[in-house]
């Protein structure tokens, strides 16, 4: 029988663990899924000295460096506020901004500090905007998925649906967590099919505007197979850090034949990230 | 051209490359990680049966061009798409003269399109008039997130770009390809989104403009703005390769692209040399809906699949097609 590991070893694996279950919590915007199910966490480490080292990893040199720079200060915001955290070191690497957005973290030195006169005033658009794609992509799996439970209802006939209607399920607890991301109601009467400020839509607009929701789910879905793929591409192995995308579970979502197949290496905890 | 199951398809392949991206000509490190990009791209996307080995990626040379297009590839004539890449490689990513040299030789093959960066104002503006006249150009293919100084992209709606979208206007430059990347300035908003394409496709319309990937990764703000200007256009570079890793993915973007445009704004391309044309062409020759998903999607006919392929890029830049390989008015389903 192998020895206990020292009870400081323990206490710096326990550490790690709990980062990673931190690092669960960031999501990568513009595809809506945390950080960790893509496979963008390439290492978790506690020094002796305390210190811990988190590596991150994307799937070119040349992904956007607005979002690359938005998961690394969230993850470095995250893993600051874990109780204990003595001293935390998150580095971005192999991107074509690495340089600039490694030094920006290690100064806090937040957007403006990082990107000096590239940035003009914040991120805080450009995250709503990508709330807003996450939450209408999340309306139309639960509309689409009721749609499909109900052959007698009709897409003109979503007019009028609302929370109350939906089957208690992934997509509709999803939806429900992509509205309050938004500050919309979560009441059981409040209407599904709604506008970025949570206003139903008329009637007549019904039909085009569950299309073009579907054409924001399918946008989404796509970037996130692609970006999954060329990180497995791009670091041999990686597959291992993957969990495959959550809410890619529709009719239309055929398995990837490239797809992750190995258990998680990296994850050492048991939970499974909820969609 | 491509014959299959009695039909003749005429093939337009609307974004090609000649690049050189080997090590001499490699500025800085970028160069090497946009080319290595390409190689991921290449390598994820396409059959095993068709990986090149890295060495042939990073120059192939204008003979192997000719070969995989016109000798192997179905293509009856392509489209030279070239970026410039001037803070990543010392002569430029796309080879001018060699590009330029070729289309020179065969006219009734290849088109070279050139570049503009309207952030070169007075001086660049000079330029593309005297580019205009050297090129005979019909169109041109601006790579928004060019990086170029402190300055790592630009929108359409600045204002010198729309000088230069003047000058093409003027010089009947009326073919504007337009392909975004990750950068903008400044970098507080989604460099990808398409609203400045909107803005200038209402300003000019007596240009056309193809928006390279239909839009991807935002296909839907693609969608939006497209169904609204008659004057935009969707290119199938980078798209073209799901069909193989992800048919059923490729059935929806395809899908959505002829429900919210139409038949006649599709343009095929094939990106080359990030892919090669001979694959896309059979398989899309091939391609058809699933089953399971004509609910949201028809079929696709033999009519569109003859326009995507090359009657509408034949249309755009008055490319003849022989006798027979049109198709009736209107297409029908």
């Amino acid at each position: 029988m192998p020895a206990d590991p020292p009870p400081e070893q323990a206490a710096r694996a326990a550490r790690e663990r709990a980062a990673l279950a931190a690092l669960d919590d960031v999501l990568d915007p513009e595809l809506d899924e945390p950080i960790t199910d893509l496979g963008f966490v390439r290492s978790v480490a506690v020094a002796t000295d305390g210190v811990l080292t988190v590596h991150l990893r994307l799937p070119t040199s040349f992904c956007a460096p607005n979002f690359a720079y938005l998961m690394a200060s969230d993850a470095k915001d995250a893993l600051a506020a874990l109780p204990g955290a003595r001293g935390v070191v998150v580095l971005l690497d192999d991107h074509h901004d690495s340089e600039l957005i490694n030094r920006g973290l290690a100064a806090d030195a937040g957007y403006r500090g990082t990107f000096g006169e590239e940035a003009d005033e914040d991120l805080d658009a450009l995250r709503l905007t990508f709330r807003r794609k996450a939450h209408a992509a999340a309306m139309e799996r639960a509309l689409t998925a009721l749609l499909r439970a109900r052959p007698d209802l009709t897409e003109a006939g979503l007019h009028g649906v609302t929370l109350a209607d939906l089957p208690e399920t992934p997509a509709t607890r999803a939806l429900r967590r992509r509205r309050e991301s938004l500050g919309l109601s979560v009441a059981p009467a409040a209407e599904v099919l709604v506008d970025d400020q949570g206003h139903p839509y008329p009637g007549q607009e019904i039909p085009l505007r569950l299309r073009f929701a579907r054409s924001v789910r399918i946008s989404i879905d796509g970037n996130a197979h692609f970006c999954r793929g060329l990180l497995r591409t791009r670091y041999p192995g990686s597959a291992a850090d993957q969990s495959p995308r959550p809410h890619g579970t529709d009719r239309t979502g055929s398995t990837d034949p490239t797809g992750p197949t190995g258990s998680s290496k990296l994850r050492t905890t048991a939970e499974v990230k909820p969609a | 051209m491509y014959t299959k199951d009695g039909e003749d398809y005429f093939i337009v392949d609307a974004h090609i490359a000649l690049w050189d991206a080997r090590p001499e000509n490699q500025l800085n490190i970028h160069g090497r990680q946009f080319i290595d990009c390409f190689y991921d791209y290449h390598r994820n996307l396409s059959p095993e049966s068709e990986l090149w080995p890295y060495e042939d990626y990073l120059y192939y040379g204008g003979e192997r061009l000719l070969k995989d297009l016109f000798v192997d590839g179905h293509v009856d004539h392509a489209i030279f798409q070239p970026a410039r890449l001037g803070a990543f490689y010392r002569r430029g990513f796309g080879q001018t003269e060699e590009a330029f040299g070729l289309a020179q030789r065969h006219p009734d093959k290849l088109t070279y399109n050139h570049h503009w960066d309207p952030r070169f104002e007075r001086e660049g503006l000079d330029q593309l008039r005297r580019d205009a006249e050297r090129f005979q150009l019909k169109g041109v293919k601006l790579y928004t997130a060019e990086w170029q100084g402190a300055s790592r992209g630009y929108k359409l709606d600045d204002p010198w770009a729309y000088r230069y979208l003047e000058a093409c206007q003027e010089l009947g430059i009326t073919n504007i390809h337009v392909h975004k990347g990750p950068t903008i300035r400044p970098l507080d908003r989604d460099a990808f989104d398409v609203s400045d394409v909107d803005k200038a496709a209402t300003d000019f319309t007596g240009l056309n403009f193809v928006v390279e990937h239909c839009g991807l990764p935002r296909l839907e703000d693609f969608c939006w703005i497209a169904t609204q200007e008659p004057n935009v256009h969707a290119g199938l570079a980078v798209a073209m390769p799901f069909i193989h890793t992800r048919p059923r993915y490729f059935a929806q973007i395809i899908g959505e692209l002829l429900y919210w445009l139409d038949e006649d704004r599709i343009q095929f391309s094939s990106d080359y040399a990030l892919w090669t044309p001979k694959w896309l062409i059979e398989r899309f020759v091939d391609f058809q809906i699933p089953e399971d998903m004509r609910d949201e999607y028809p079929p696709i006919t033999v009519a569109q699949k003859k326009k995507i392929l090359g009657l509408n890029a034949a249309a755009m830049y008055d490319i003849d097609v022989p006798a027979g390989l049109g198709v009736p008015e209107p297409a029908g389903a």
